[in-house]
């Protein structure tokens, strides 16, 4: 017994050193820089941004699906790439909705003029050219510079000059009250280079899914209306073991060899089975156009933010050292212990917060603090059984073995209870405000899990440890008057 | 040892005392829903020099929105809330420019917009989640109690004990946002379920002694098992109950002022949430177990059932 303690004490040790370095700023002790990536992800209300919910509104005859919804997700992710915020989310919610959070983001603005155009596919005839993913083109729909997110197109192949820019919106289907100047703060410099023929654009597609070939191969198979099929065919025949490549909003997504006369159905083959499934979704939404509309929007200064977590930590300290003076006050020699728990498990807990990563939300450290209020809990729980047994007579050793072990169905049966509910808030906050909720109740069910952990194997472990080296006799240390230590009158 | 269980009908009465403003509150007033149920938009700007509610109705009567609701905090920060204006749109951008020109240069501190669909689908979400959280604890209760004489008797209890809790904060908010323009919004939905959690908790420790003492057979009846399991439970209750709430106070004295009404309703929660669980929980488990609750639905239908021991 006292020798397995002392093993899971060391080991209780090691892990709340590794929490504690983990936990502190990544300018202390950054070893070989491994503390590079580790750092709090602050959520929109703790560092300002952008929280946008726009809304697919396909006009009448068309309807969205997920497949759509998902290439859409694509596209607004390279859009917001090229905007240049670190740590975006993106994610589509439903079957129509997607959510784009953009931290740090300053001109709100411009930033949803970017996220709502409607992108444009198209297929370009590269005149012989093998052009890369990710190259700029200027096609004869259009420059390259008209479409907003052409922030800093450093890229291969082209020639770096300036041209005049014409920042107007392209491809905008909504009604005209609704459309205002885009504000785009300073015209990208625009790609200079030749300007690539569109054979066929997103409205010629009627469909894409990812096929098999006649090989057995996973290819992306695409059909295309009437006229555009007659195009596609002059300039396929035409071009046969020429490069051909598929555009969206005026970067090249897809580069691939002619091997054959296409008219209306083709396929594109050498591709890996995520890029089939990519491509595909890319296609089948660049056929839509499907026009977004802003349902929802937050946006949030950078000084609320500040100001919000400078108050936390107050408030988070304040209430740490009231919760330790109450305990000790009460417990005495187990609550001195269990201050040491709860150290431990904030300690814990913020580097799980790191490591996972949660995004802190102001919600989320109340979350977290109030997490610190029920993490005593359970060592409530079991100091109060402790201090009955040590009233029925029993011995220290067996009053601290058997007060764990009557405490623990309850602290198991009431966390099980704060679990469900945090698990239905997670999912209730999908639908709200995304990151503000789930943080709360990520944190919350973070703090349950780990409090178990702290008060079931640290407390215990650190009462059975520190009691053999000093034995303690009289009871009043452990919370008990003596004139109670009789037994409980019943 | 107090005898806590023999007074439950008191309990009773200062729970439904306690529950009775709020609830003429919501029958008359309703509840205040903030944009995130109704769509809208909510503005929060810091300006450079003070200002009144009235000189920023004139600003925005210019933009027939004069009906918005206008809160100062502090001299110096307002906070609009008006129907949906969205972001990047002209009219927007009109009245920033006519806000710009009558108080100078402004911070814009955070603007949410909510459409009017998204409104009502946070209604819809908020209510399934209140009531499956209701369901998944009622099923989890039965099924940790299982072992008992009658295991769904314990979550209905536990359950009746939340809506208690619920139902005080539901009408605590109507008044607030009678009195004090306080608005119903996503935030107040999930304090309503962590204290839905915290209560539940609260009560399934109690719950958890009066099954422990019933296999022990440490009294003769059960109203004297669950009234010494009452009493056992109640300094760790009321422990427990505290350092949460001085963890909370600390947030509410502290913290952020955007936080302050969500704090509020964690803090009245934990703490209806501690009495429901001593007062009503436990002590609607005697009152089913002694056939009162089913004389009240009997009344003058045969015999009265015995009052009979677990």
């Amino acid at each position: 017994m006292r020798s397995s303690s002392s093993i899971v004490l060391v080991a209780i040790a090691i892990l709340t050193l590794v929490a504690t370095w983990i936990s502190l700023p990544s300018t202390f002790l950054n070893i070989a820089n491994a503390k590079d990536e580790l750092y709090v992800r602050r959520g929109l209300d703790l560092q300002g941004g952008l929280q946008v919910v726009l809304e697919a509104r396909p006009p009448e005859g068309m309807s969205v699906d997920g497949d759509v919804l998902s290439g859409t997700r694509d596209t607004i992710e390279r859009r917001v790439n090229a905007l240049g915020v670190g740590e975006p989310l993106i994610q589509t919610r439903g079957n129509n909705q997607i959510v784009v959070e953009l931290p740090g983001l300053t001109d709100p603005e411009a930033a949803i003029a970017v996220l709502r155009q409607t992108a444009l596919l198209e297929i370009i005839d590269t005149q012989g050219q093998f052009l890369a993913v990710g190259t700029r083109v200027n096609t004869s729909l259009g420059p390259a510079e008209d479409t907003a997110s052409s922030a800093a197109p450093e890229l291969g192949g082209t020639p770096e000059a300036t041209l005049p820019a014409d920042p107007t919106p392209q491809g905008d289907s909504t009604p005209a009250t609704e459309v205002t100047p885009v504000p785009t703060p300073e015209p990208p410099p625009a790609v200079l280079g030749p300007t690539y023929t569109t054979i066929v654009s997103g409205r010629d597609i009627v469909d894409a899914f990812p096929t098999q070939s006649e090989l057995g191969q996973i290819v992306v198979g695409f059909e295309l209306r009437g006229d555009a099929a007659d195009r596609f065919f002059d300039f396929t025949s035409q071009n046969v073991g020429r490069p051909m490549s598929i555009v969206v909003d005026k970067t090249v997504i897809n580069s691939a060899e002619i091997r054959d006369a296409i008219s209306s159905q083709g396929t594109i083959s050498g591709l890996t089975a995520q890029e089939v499934r990519d491509l595909s979704l890319q296609l089948k939404s660049g056929a839509l156009e499907v026009p977004l509309e802003v349902v929802q929007s937050r946006t949030v200064g950078p000084t609320l933010g500040q100001d919000s977590i400078d108050r936390s930590i107050v408030a988070g300290i304040v209430g740490l050292a009231l919760v330790a003076i109450l305990m000790i006050l009460y417990y005495r020699v187990p609550g001195l212990l269990s201050v040491v728990a709860l150290l431990i498990y904030a300690s814990l807990v913020f580097s799980l917060f790191k490591l996972i990563p949660v995004t802190l939300t102001l919600a989320g450290i109340a979350g977290f603090i109030l997490s610190i209020g029920m993490a005593v809990d359970a060592n409530v729980l079991i100091f109060a059984r402790l201090k009955e047994e040590l009233r029925t007579g029993r011995s220290t050793k067996a009053a601290i073995e058997a007060g764990f072990n009557h405490a623990w169905p309850s602290i198991r049966d009431s966390n099980i209870s704060t679990m469900i509910t945090c698990v239905i808030l997670y999912w209730f906050g999908r639908y709200v405000g995304a990151s503000i909720i789930q943080g709360f109740a990520l944190t919350l069910f973070i703090g349950v899990i780990v409090s178990m952990f702290t008060a079931i194997i640290v407390t215990r472990n650190l009462m059975r440890v520190i009691l053999n080296v000093f034995p303690i006799r009289n009871a009043w240390w452990l919370g008990v008057e003596r004139e109670q230590a009789t037994g409980l009158g019943d | 040892m107090i005898d806590l269980v023999s007074k439950r009908y008191l309990f009773f009465l200062i729970s439904g005392i306690i529950l009775l403003p709020g609830v003429v509150s919501l029958v008359f007033n309703g509840l205040a829903f903030g944009i995130d149920f109704t769509g809208g938009t909510s503005w929060e700007l810091q300006l450079q020099q003070r200002v009144t509610t009235a000189e920023v109705r004139d600003v925005l009567s210019e933009f027939e929105r004069g009906d918005s609701v206008i809160q100062l905090s502090g001299d110096d920060v307002v906070l609009i809330r008006t129907r949906e204006l969205p972001e990047g749109s002209a009219e927007k951008q009109e009245i920033a420019a006519a806000l710009q020109e009558r108080f100078g240069e402004y911070e814009e501190l955070q603007i949410a917009t909510v459409g009017p669909t998204v409104g009502q689908q946070i209604r819809n979400r908020a209510a399934i989640a209140v009531g499956l959280a209701s369901v998944g604890v009622l099923l989890y209760i039965a099924w940790a109690f299982r072992n008992t004489n009658n295991p769904l008797l314990y979550g209905v209890c536990a359950i009746v004990a939340m809506l208690h809790d619920v139902l005080l904060l539901v009408g605590l908010f109507s008044i607030l946002g009678w009195v004090a323009n306080v608005e119903v919004d996503a935030l107040f939905v999930t304090a309503l379920l962590t204290v839905i959690g915290f209560s539940v908790h609260d009560t399934i420790v109690v719950f958890d002694r009066i099954r422990e003492n019933l296999a022990r057979r440490v009294a003769p009846t059960f109203a004297e098992t669950v009234n010494y399991s009452i009493v056992q439970t109640l300094v760790r209750s009321v422990n427990t109950s505290v350092t949460v709430v001085l963890t909370l106070l600390a947030l509410y004295l502290f913290g952020g002022a955007s936080i302050r009404w969500f704090v509020l309703t964690l803090l009245v929660g934990v703490i209806a949430g501690t009495y429901s669980s001593i007062f009503n929980a436990s002590q609607l488990l005697v009152a089913w177990e002694n056939g009162e609750i089913q004389r009240l639905f009997r009344r003058g239908r045969g015999p009265e059932p015995r009052a009979r021991t677990a």
